[in-house]
């Protein structure tokens, strides 16, 4: 079950790839789709692996994507 | 608001120009300063650096011209009341940050205790040949503020001057001494602080959510906020929008540039100084500042012996100049006789202003010492003719 | 039953964004994003105090930054971040003032005031983003650009010698000298997020891709294939001597926290040798602004 989840702003994207090649457990891919400036932004392939590292977000030179780490329910941190 | 006391050396004392101009500077509020030595100025920041650690503030000496002109300048966005000083060569490389003072509406005080040039030029003897680049000197269309001291005492006075105006208007204003004046040991006296006017920080009383950087009140003037006080303000040479945002329009940089401008030269009245004598019945009007206005009294001295009806017009401010003082003046009077030491500049303003209502006639000096008072009385007995 | 509402995870970078100003200028693949990724995460992680922190940048794609964080920031001109930031940190000790620009602001036009800063000590944090080129202007040769790079004034290749800055800072008495990839980023993130606290002249190198300029001249790729390389050819080497962590065209990088070492900053210098030579007629000016009724100085000790 996925750790965190990654969020994409698309219109800042400018398809340079770091999010994509630097995902440690590849939860991205550049998209067949095109932003409003015509670059490939990514899209998440794989939602299950992201751990919520936010090295995406570290990375992105275009301030458009990054990872958090889902917070549990309080259901959960009760059990 | 008056004077902080910590800075006034209230009393009479025996001074030099350099000397009474840093007084002039700590009375007027002034607690840091950065500079390079040069002479004839580097007297001023000897003395600032003996006494500002005993008054609350910083001198620093920096590498280069370069360094301490934007120096001051980051003092100032910090909160102080900041100067240098220097003549011609470092003059010279201050144009880039005099250009940043205006762009960027930075209140600061430059000091040039003039020297003959070009180049290194004459080091230790006295020029008025960087008047012309004061005003015009750094890239680009702007109006300043530029003072032409003629006496210690007046060194002193017009500092202080200096800096209210560089606050009142935000602007840099330019003290354009000479080596003489700068040299020259002359009583002065420095009233008490509770005497001395010194024009606050225009800091504004918005909230950081109200508060727009660069929006101009009715003068023209934006009020100001420092770094640290959570503003969280955007300052830049480049042309920018009243959120102090660089905008690459044409439209920003038409309203930007006028309003630089204008702010300085719709003033000109209020910021304009100048002794005047005889001027009523005057035919003749010699027009003179800084240094070469003391050899221009003794000429006109020896004229008004000879019957000659000769008025003086000592420009105290010269920059933004008095266009439209002149302009009436040449309406009256037959000429115009300006001595400056320099070939010729601030005579190119008057023969402008005059028009084809008088003559000028230009006394030009290449510097290195002053004008023989003869020199000057030639002049006017030709205009007079 | 009471609800809460809990607002969507916003960008950690967001916050300290003039978001009004986006999108940025820096092309694609361009590293000076990242760097200011890692800026901002240092500043949440060293807690620093957001409301006395300013910016400073000189010319050029770095000096950009300082227009896009939402910091009291200041865009000055070309190569005299650091005089201006000298004077703003004197005038305002309270204040942490970090100068962020590029190698040709700072090591070129602006290289007589970044020894001399670092000579005095000064309190400032310098984060150099080095993308070994004048970017700005088209690509011209910098004084960091390595030999045989072909740039639009060397179109034949560069053959004079470059700086070394990690070298170069620390002969001239920097008190931390590290060196980062734009591929390091939390390496990069913990430097800067160490280097608040260090007082005295810290200087955090950048190296970054300039895929419009550098590596698309020099058939290197784009911002991706030069983070590869910067992945596949850096050695973190701390501690290293920085005489030998010079760079060329496309051998290996040494990057780690080569200085970090203590000495007196400018402002302590000033004070005690004030106080030795004058006594108790020296009047700091920090103290002197606490008469005028502004404690914050006072609360951070800077009176004593």
């Amino acid at each position: 079950m996925a750790k965190g989840t990654v969020l994409i702003e698309v219109e800042r994207c400018k398809a340079c790839g770091f999010c994509v090649e630097f995902c440690p457990t590849k939860v991205l891919a550049l998209s067949t789709a095109f932003n409003s400036k015509g670059y490939h932004p990514p899209h998440v392939i794989a939602p299950e692996k992201c751990s919520g590292c936010d090295l995406c977000g570290m990375f992105c030179p275009d301030f458009a994507i990054f990872g958090h780490r889902d917070v549990p329910a309080a259901s959960e941190i009760n059990q | 608001m008056n004077a902080d006391p910590r800075g006034v050396l209230s009393g009479t004392h025996f001074l030099d120009g350099d000397h009474a101009c840093c007084e002039g500077a700590l009375a007027a509020g002034a607690r840091f300063s950065a500079g390079y030595p040069i002479t004839p100025s580097t007297e001023i920041v000897e003395r600032f650096s003996s006494r500002i650690p005993t008054v609350g503030g910083t001198f620093i000496q920096m590498e280069d011209e370069l360094a301490a002109s934007i120096a001051i300048q980051g003092a100032v966005w910090g909160g102080a009341k900041a100067f240098t000083v220097t003549s011609g060569p470092g003059f010279s490389l201050m144009m880039e940050h005099i250009g940043y003072a205006v762009m960027t509406e930075t209140p600061c005080v430059f000091i040039d205790v003039q020297r003959g040039g070009p180049s290194t030029g004459l080091p230790t003897l006295p020029a008025q040949s960087d008047m012309m680049q004061a005003r015009w000197g750094s890239h680009g269309d702007y109006s300043l503020i530029a003072l032409s001291p003629n006496s210690p005492q007046e060194c002193f006075d017009l500092t202080i001057t200096a800096f209210n105006l560089s606050e009142r208007y935000r602007t840099p204003v330019m003290l354009m001494m000479d080596e003489v004046v700068g040299h020259m040991t002359e009583k002065v006296v420095i009233p008490e602080a509770d005497k001395i006017e010194v024009e606050p920080r225009r800091h504004t009383k918005k909230s950081p959510a109200e508060f727009l950087p660069y929006e101009p009140a009715e003068d023209g003037v934006p009020e100001m906020v420092h770094a640290g006080e959570g503003f969280r303000f955007h300052v830049t040479g480049l042309t920018h929008d009243e959120r102090g945002y660089p905008s690459m329009t044409p439209q920003t940089q038409d309203k930007l540039v006028r309003r630089l401008r204008s702010k300085i030269d719709g003033a000109n009245r209020q910021i304009g100084l100048y002794e005047a004598e005889g001027l009523d019945d005057a035919e003749v009007v010699v027009v003179s500042y800084g240094i070469t206005s003391r050899v221009a009294q003794r000429a006109i001295e020896l004229a008004r012996v000879r019957g000659i009806r000769v008025g003086k017009l000592r420009l105290i401010t010269v920059w933004p100049f008095p266009e439209q003082l002149i302009r009436t003046l040449a309406k009256r009077v037959t000429a115009f006789v300006v001595p400056e030491l320099n070939l010729g500049q601030v005579v190119l303003e008057i023969e402008r202003s005059a028009g084809s209502h008088a003559h000028t006639i230009s006394v030009p000096h290449a510097g290195g010492n002053v004008h023989r008072p003869e020199q000057i009385l030639d002049a006017i007995l030709e205009a007079a003719k | 039953m009471s609800v809460t509402t809990i607002a969507p995870p916003a960008n950690p970078v967001e916050r300290f964004l003039r978001t009004d100003r986006m999108p940025h200028i820096w092309c694609p693949g361009c590293g000076i994003g990242t760097t200011v990724n890692c800026f901002t995460r240092a500043l949440i992680d060293a807690k620093i105090d957001l409301d006395h922190l300013a910016i400073v940048s000189g010319i050029g794609c770095s000096g950009r930054v300082a227009g896009y964080v939402r910091l009291d920031s200041f865009h000055t001109t070309h190569g005299r971040a650091i005089p201006f930031a000298t004077g703003l940190k004197l005038a305002n000790p309270k204040l942490q003032v970090v100068v962020y620009s590029g190698d040709g602001d700072l090591a070129a036009i602006g290289g007589n005031h970044l020894i001399h800063a670092a000579r005095r000590n000064v309190d400032l944090k310098v984060i150099c983003v080095n993308n070994l080129i004048y970017a700005m202007t088209g690509g011209q040769t910098a004084p960091t650009t390595p030999g045989q790079v072909v740039t639009s004034t060397n179109p034949y290749g560069t053959f004079d010698t470059s700086f070394n800055l990690p070298h170069l800072v620390e002969a001239a008495g920097a008190v931390y000298v590290a060196r980062w990839t734009t591929y390091h980023v939390r390496q990069l993130s913990r430097a800067i997020a160490e280097i608040f606290q260090k007082p005295g002249f810290s200087f955090i190198e950048i190296i970054s891709p300039c895929p419009t300029l550098y590596q698309r001249r020099n058939k290197m790729g784009d911002g991706l294939d030069t983070m590869k390389y910067y992945k596949e050819k850096s050695k973190v080497k701390n501690g290293a001597p920085t005489s030998e962590v010079g760079l060329d065209k496309q051998g290996e990088i040494i990057v780690g926290k080569f200085v970090d070492r203590a000495r007196p900053d400018y402002r302590e210098l000033m004070v005690n040798q004030m106080h030795e030579s004058l006594g108790s007629r020296f009047i700091d000016p920090v103290a002197a602004e606490c008469e005028e009724g502004e404690p914050q100085g006072c609360e951070e000790g800077l009176c004593s």
